[in-house]
């Protein structure tokens, strides 16, 4: 489990510390808080899980870090997002883009529509380089790479491929190249295995693993499903409407969930050879009943 | 692409002798020939009368005239012959040969004045969505959308008379003969400006609302966050990314555009007296010249054709995901 990640060291300065983070969206007058003052740290080399429900928050907060939410009359983000000591949510625009993609790199969950259609993906990979590697001579060799350490073949061909004439798990691994090509402190994995299949997913999962081993980067993965956290995160906080309800090392959290909510979303993973006839769900009423008491 | 190219210029050949077809059986159906004007005159000889009826083969019923007039009209011998105007007495190719390139010019004058100021008014409506900016060029367009075009074209000549800064009408000088080549270009773009600002401002409003729509859609694309998290500039990311995806649309309405100018501008050319197609086209209707209006017709059917052809070219060209084949 953690023991893939020997450099993370509990003692140094985290990567990126997030304090009091509050997200509020306003629409028509209305306010509506979508997170709700969390706080959390990522340590180098580490990976950590931010685990949650369709609306809890957790996609919102990892737009949020490098400021990817609409702008102020829209949004408005409060707290600090302290990346490397400095404060992503008060710096200037041009600023920030510095760390976008350079330091903070995202893949999304739907490769399908993240990519963009008229441009090879060679030509969106020579973006990313050209933008934060201006160093880089020949960008070719670098894009070519990338696409190899995602394990695509042929790169020199599908070099010149459209989005559209690759397979799901195949523009997946085109993000993946896109966002480790210059070679980021922090990759942000927004449910990247959601929009694919079951045996691409673990595909997608081992390439992720093999990535972090060879590159020693940190990672947030946001999903949903338990499923994939055990064996490949450090830490695992639970959001729930907003909130972090239960945060601590993975196997801890997996082997003695505390929190109602924590419990029946580890219950909700389906399990092989269980004797179990229905899926389980999740009984809200229930939930706000023991969370009041 | 060519076997594309190959099986649209096929079709183009049914399509042409349906139109033509219906054409002729519409102007048979209205009482009267063109030679109801020689007719009337009280001293007009009947011999002479009916020997212009056997010449121009008006003595037969209209379906065997239209397949002597598709004889002479299909190339057997490597050259159409599209018959004789009745009116101005000339060869009917001859004809559209004059007015042809005068059409062609101002339509494509006047689409591209429209897309140039359409387009970038789109897109910073789009990008400024719901500012003062995005309303005011809205009500603006709209405003442009409701003026008729022949009032337009209207002011355009009574601001002409009044300045004296532009040509009342007209293709060219009446000394254009007499002028040097570059005299020649700016005299025609002289007598273009008008007639391509009247003609190109009712389409600017539909253009530009439909770039604007496309735009704000492609905005909320997907694509744009990984640009944006890529560390993309903002520009860039409008102009490179969501700019070429959002254009499609409008190339298709060109290519539509393209071929309804030859219709559309008869108001714009009847009131500014220019000579295009459509002037004539109208023309030959009322005076029942029958072999114009079908010449015209062919002309004006393939411009069809051809135009959105171009445009699917055009499209597959800025779209790696469509495929004609």
């Amino acid at each position: 489990m953690t023991d893939e990640n020997p450099s993370a060291e509990k003692t140094q300065e985290p990567l990126l510390a997030v304090r009091d983070l509050v997200i509020e969206f306003r629409s028509r007058g209305e306010v509506n808080r979508a997170v709700d003052g969390i706080s959390f740290a990522v340590n180098k080399g580490e990976t950590l899980a931010v685990v949650g429900e369709s609306g809890s928050g957790k996609s919102v907060t990892a737009m949020s870090l490098t400021r990817l939410l609409p702008e102020e009359p829209v949004c408005r983000v409060t707290g600090a997002v302290l990346f490397d000591g400095k404060n992503l949510v008060a710096c200037s625009n041009r600023a920030i883009r510095r760390y976008r993609g350079r330091e903070i790199a995202y893949i999304f969950q739907e490769p399908a529509t993240s990519l963009n259609p008229v441009f090879t993906i060679g030509n969106q990979l020579a973006e990313a380089i050209k933008l934060h590697r201006p160093d880089v001579k020949d960008v070719r060799a670098e894009i070519i790479r990338a696409l190899d350490l995602v394990q695509i073949r042929d790169p020199e061909k599908r070099f010149k491929d459209y989005p559209h004439q690759l397979s799901g798990g195949m523009q997946q691994r085109v993000m993946i190249a896109m966002a480790l090509v210059c070679h980021p402190r922090l990759l942000v994995a927004d449910e990247p295995t959601t929009a694919l299949d079951v045996t691409i997913q673990a595909q997608i999962m081992d390439l992720m693993r093999d990535i972090r081993r060879r590159m020693s980067m940190s990672i947030i993965l946001i999903t949903h499903n338990f499923g994939i956290v055990s064996g490949f995160a450090d830490k695992v906080i639970v959001m729930f409407r907003g909130k972090i309800v239960e945060a601590g090392p993975t196997d801890t959290i997996l082997s003695n969930p505390r929190h109602a909510y924590t419990k029946a979303l580890i219950a909700c993973i389906p399990r092989l050879g269980e004797q179990q006839r229905r899926l389980t769900t999740i009984d809200y009423a229930e939930l706000e009943k023991s969370q009041s008491t | 692409m060519k076997t594309v190219i190959a099986r649209r210029l096929i079709a183009l050949i049914p399509m042409l002798l349906g139109i033509t077809f219906m054409a002729t059986m519409l102007m048979h159906l209205a009482p009267g020939d063109f030679l109801d004007q020689v007719r009337m005159q009280r001293d007009a000889d009947p011999e002479y009368i009916e020997r212009l009826e056997r010449e121009f083969g008006l003595d037969n019923p209209w379906y065997v005239q239209y397949f002597l007039w598709l004889k002479n009209v299909v190339p057997w011998d490597l050259r159409s012959d599209f018959g004789y105007s009745f009116h101005y007495k000339v060869d009917v190719w001859e004809l559209l040969g004059q007015r042809l390139p005068a059409t062609i010019l101002l339509s494509v004058t006047s689409l591209a004045f429209a897309w140039v100021i359409a387009i970038p008014l789109g897109v910073l409506a789009a990008i400024y969505k719901d500012s003062i900016f995005d309303r005011i060029s809205s009500i603006l367009a709209y405003a442009a959308l409701s003026i008729p075009e022949f009032f337009l074209a209207l002011l355009a000549l009574f601001f002409a008379a009044r300045t004296g800064l532009f040509p009342l009408g007209g293709f060219t000088s009446t000394e254009f003969e007499f002028m040097s080549p570059v005299r020649r270009f700016f005299d025609v773009a002289h007598h273009l400006i008008l007639p391509t600002i009247v003609v190109g401002i009712g389409s600017i409003a539909s253009i530009m609302r439909i770039m604007r729509a496309n735009f704000i859609d492609n905005i909320r694309s997907e694509y744009v966050t990984t640009a944006r998290a890529k560390g993309v500039p903002e520009g860039i990311v409008m102009f490179r990314h969501v700019f070429r995806n959002a254009i499609n649309p409008l190339i298709t309405a060109a290519g539509f555009a393209f071929s309804s100018i030859v219709s559309g501008a008869l108001m714009v050319e009847i009131v500014m007296n220019y000579p295009g197609i459509g002037h004539m086209i109208f023309h030959a209707i009322l005076q029942q010249d029958q072999f114009v209006v079908l010449g015209a017709l062919v002309m004006s059917s393939t411009m069809l054709i051809l135009g959105n052809l171009l445009a699917d070219i055009a499209l597959a060209w800025n779209d790696p995901r469509i495929r004609y084949d």
